[in-house]
């Protein structure tokens, strides 16, 4: 696993901050980091290369910023690139003023098609719609079973003959079905593969039957460097409008995204991060963006970021973490680095998808708290700082005496500590775990 | 390779049906692995052709770089194998296209070779043996599990499947429709119950009538999902209890799409439920799956089968040798 993208510019440019304008050199030693990154996020070679080209004609000459550094300004322009390039086109779905709107939805085995139709159906309804669901997977094994027991759960009407049913009629007769139950129409379709020529044409053939208002392709955000090829294929055949990515809630970074809107110009409509019917939202460029590039919210926590942990620091820090024996010195250090960034849980809260977000908010450190808790580690002994183990009673007692705290004070602290370690070890986790990202623990 | 190989625990007589099947099948199934592999190597080829066409040029170290990227083995992996390409390339003095390749063939191949021959094998002598099938979602679990269950049968072995995806809507009727095609018993129960007491069922019931090899579907789980990660590992735990050593194979299904994150998943896998093996699925489709080179030099894990189509034949023993030639070169393997 790389480090992330804003560890590596920092490798190439160095701690300055604000030097002038960044010159040709820099910028084509930044492109390689950033071609690295992005292929590592899986994004398609072709789509880096076209990217970083145009990103590379932004880069050069542009001025760097007071406050930050060459690597950050770099990383602020890929990320501006990223969210304009996929924010682009309209996100919303075309509805028709003679109902029903007929959306159809298709792509590759697996990838979520159908849930996404329930979940879109939910999302619609929340809109005062009136969605249909109509089962045209007549293949999969009991394709038609999970999409009636989806409908049943959301509580729309859904068309569903059977498997002996043609796909195309079944379309056709559902969209009829769909005119007199309510005003949108929802097609469920078989996974099939691009390659696929005989199914590829069997959904020509629904188009041309129902003329979908919307047709969505659905793609998961784990799919790799073939997601180009799938997307150009669904696209030629039956001209797409828009995407939905599924599986947002994993730690993919994603990069399927950005190829799939670059190769069809498309633009991605929906996001969906879980199994459960409401893990369904428009899509969010500027969060993707910052997904692809391996952090959080990188740009707010540039312009936080008012002071940077060395890299040495952070790598002694992350393999103690890894080992298990956080301090309550390493703790002090913390607290030193999120007081100058701000509250950690603010800075949490930057971050994606951050697992074990309810644990931090109990570990939520205020300004008066810090100056008690910075008071207390301040009384306890170097040994105890380091094997807080040995702290019984009578010491409890001394430390809370010499920290001007109760008893109660050193013990919630003690206890916040213990469970602070036992998180930050499960997020260090294994090589590349969260850890990386938060600022202070190695990241940006 | 042949199914009967692929297995560990049959019996020496294999039933006259499923032998002659085979020998119909390896005829074919170059055919089609070949003509499926074909439409994935195709671009992948083609981008070879034209850089190789003029020998070994400046760039061409940088070109294949990406095709092995295009490949999604990876920019980690994808240096390797370029380096170790060239230490070879040059110490055999390799001037020609097709020398090059087979020469990338063969590291490909043998980065993907298990230390052990015996290693590659999916063990089914236990009495009866348990086969955990793990994975995220929508790989192609289910789908595995009838397939692997037609071969067994095929084989002379009793499957039995165990429905312990009791969560995703109509699972359980997906399984359900795979043993009846197969012709095998299916444990199931009440969508919602606990996973870990329809196992236990399970096996209780595989030792009743006498199964010899218990298939169990899990539910499709993202390896971020610390409960359901748990949940799993405590249904392994639950087949342990019953079965001292089983599950005998816990096999973990990778999608050929999957990018980058299949190695995070098979590392997740692996550390919850000691995965002892990859299916690589959906190889029927253009996306090549050279993340499994990763999980297989990284993790260790033997990767022992592939998916190439829907339907109850459309799975195969892994062959590395098979599976590297097929990316990168144009000739039918020889033999094998
Ligand atoms: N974690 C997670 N799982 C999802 C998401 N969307 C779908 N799934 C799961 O992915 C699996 C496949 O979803 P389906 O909706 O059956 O996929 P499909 O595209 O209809 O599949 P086929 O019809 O077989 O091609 C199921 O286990 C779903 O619960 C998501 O956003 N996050
Ligand atoms: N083309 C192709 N499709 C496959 C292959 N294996 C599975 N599929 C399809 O992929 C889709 C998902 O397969 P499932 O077996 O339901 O996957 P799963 O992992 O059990 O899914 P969940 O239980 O929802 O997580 C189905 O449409 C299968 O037909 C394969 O090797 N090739
Ligand atoms: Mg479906
Ligand atoms: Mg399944």
């Amino acid at each position: 696993m790389f480090d992330s993208l804003s560890e590596r510019l920092q490798g190439v440019f160095g701690e300055l901050r604000g030097h002038g304008k960044l010159s040709e050199a820099d910028v084509d030693k930044a492109m390689r980091e950033i071609r690295l990154a992005l292929l590592e996020a899986d994004v398609n070679f072709k789509v880096v290369r076209q990217f970083v080209n145009h990103v590379k004609e932004r880069a050069l000459g542009a001025e760097v910023m007071e406050s930050l550094t060459p690597a950050q300004q770099v990383v602020k322009i890929v990320n501006e690139e990223l969210i304009a390039l996929m924010g682009s086109g309209d996100s919303r779905l075309a509805f028709s003023g003679r109902p029903p709107t007929v959306i159809l939805v298709a792509g590759l085995q697996g990838s979520g098609k159908t849930t996404t139709c329930a979940k879109l159906a939910r999302f619609l309804q929340k809109d005062g719609k009136r969605p249909v669901l109509i089962a045209a997977d007549v293949y999969r094994p009991a394709a038609i079973d999970q999409l009636v027991t989806l409908a049943e759960r959301v509580g729309a009407p859904v068309y569903a003959p059977g498997a002996h049913v043609d796909p195309v009629d079944i379309a056709t007769d559902g969209v009829a079905f769909a005119r007199e139950k309510g005003d949108v129409a929802i097609i469920d379709t078989a996974g099939r593969l691009h390659v696929d020529d005989e199914l590829m044409e069997e959904l020509v053939r629904i188009r041309k039957a129902v003329k979908p208002h919307n047709i969505l392709l659905v793609i998961d955000a784990m799919t790799g460097q073939d997601a180009v090829n799938a997307a150009e294929q669904f696209k030629q055949r039956v001209d797409i409008d828009g995407v939905v990515l599924t599986k947002l809630d994993g730690d993919a970074r994603g990069g399927a995204a950005l190829s799939v809107r670059a190769v069809t110009g498309k633009p991605i409509k929906f996001s969906s991060t879980g199994e459960k019917l409401d893990d369904f939202d428009a899509f969010h460029p500027d969060r993707m963006a910052s997904r692809i590039l391996g952090m959080g919210d990188v740009l707010t926590l540039i312009e936080k970021a008012q002071t940077d942990i060395s890299d040495k620091e952070a790598a002694r820090l992350e393999e103690r973490l890894r080992r298990a024996d956080f301090t309550f010195e390493d703790f002090l250090d913390q607290l030193k680095q999120v007081r100058k960034m701000g509250s950690l849980s603010s800075i949490v809260g930057l971050l994606p998808g951050v697992p074990g977000m309810k644990e931090l908010k109990n570990a939520q450190i205020d300004e008066r708290q810090m100056d008690r808790i910075e008071a207390i580690v301040f009384s306890m002994t170097p040994e105890e700082r380091r094997h807080p183990d040995v702290i019984d009673g009578s010491r409890r007692q001394r430390i809370a005496r010499g920290s001007g705290t109760q008893v109660a004070d050193v013990n919630r602290l003690l206890k916040q500590f213990r469970e602070m370690k036992k998180m930050l070890k499960q997020m260090a986790g294994p090589k590349g775990g969260l850890l990386g990202k938060l600022p202070g623990f190695g990241g940006p | 390779m042949d199914w009967h190989e692929a297995f560990k625990g049959l019996s020496s007589d294999l039933p006259a049906a499923a032998a002659e099947h085979e020998d119909e099948e390896r005829r074919g199934l170059f055919g089609r692995l070949r003509e499926n592999l074909g439409k994935a190597g195709g671009a992948l080829r083609e981008h070879f052709r034209t850089i190789l066409f003029d020998g070994i040029t400046d760039d061409l170290w940088e070109q294949i770089e990406e095709a092995l990227i295009f490949a999604d083995v990876g920019v980690e992996a994808t240096v390797r194998i370029v380096e170790q390409l060239e230490r070879e390339a040059s110490e055999q003095h390799l001037t020609s296209r097709d020398e090059l390749l087979g020469c990338l063939a063969g590291i490909v191949a043998r980065l993907l070779q298990p230390d052990d021959p015996d290693e590659r094998l999916i063990d089914v002598s236990g009495e009866p043996a348990v086969i955990l099938v793990v994975g995220v979602n929508g790989t192609g679990k289910t789908t595995t599990i009838g397939k692997l269950a037609f071969r067994l049968a095929e084989l002379g072995k009793t499957p039995l499947m165990v429905a312990a995806d009791t969560f995703r809507a109509a699972a359980v009727e997906q399984l359900s429709e795979w043993a009846s095609r197969v012709g095998c018993e299916i444990v199931r129960q009440a969508p919602g119950s606990d996973p870990a007491a329809v196992v236990y069922d399970g096996i209780a019931a595989a030792r009743s009538r006498g199964a010899g090899v218990v298939i169990v579907d899990t539910a499709g789980r993202l390896h971020t999902q610390v409960n359901l990660m748990n949940e799993l590992a405590k249904v392994r735990r639950v087949i342990g209890k019953q079965i001292p050593g089983a599950p005998h194979e816990t096999l973990l299904v990778i999608d050929a799409t999957t990018g980058q994150n299949g190695l995070r998943q098979a590392q997740v896998f692996a550390e919850a439920v000691a995965v002892t093996g990859v299916v690589l699925t959906k190889l029927d489709g253009s996306a090549k799956g050279g993340i499994v080179i990763a999980i297989r030099e990284e993790l260790g894990i033997p990767i022992k089968l592939i998916g190439v189509g829907e339907r109850l034949e459309d799975l195969r023993p892994f062959d590395p040798d098979e599976f590297a030639r097929a990316l990168f070169l144009d000739e039918t393997p020889a033999g094998s």
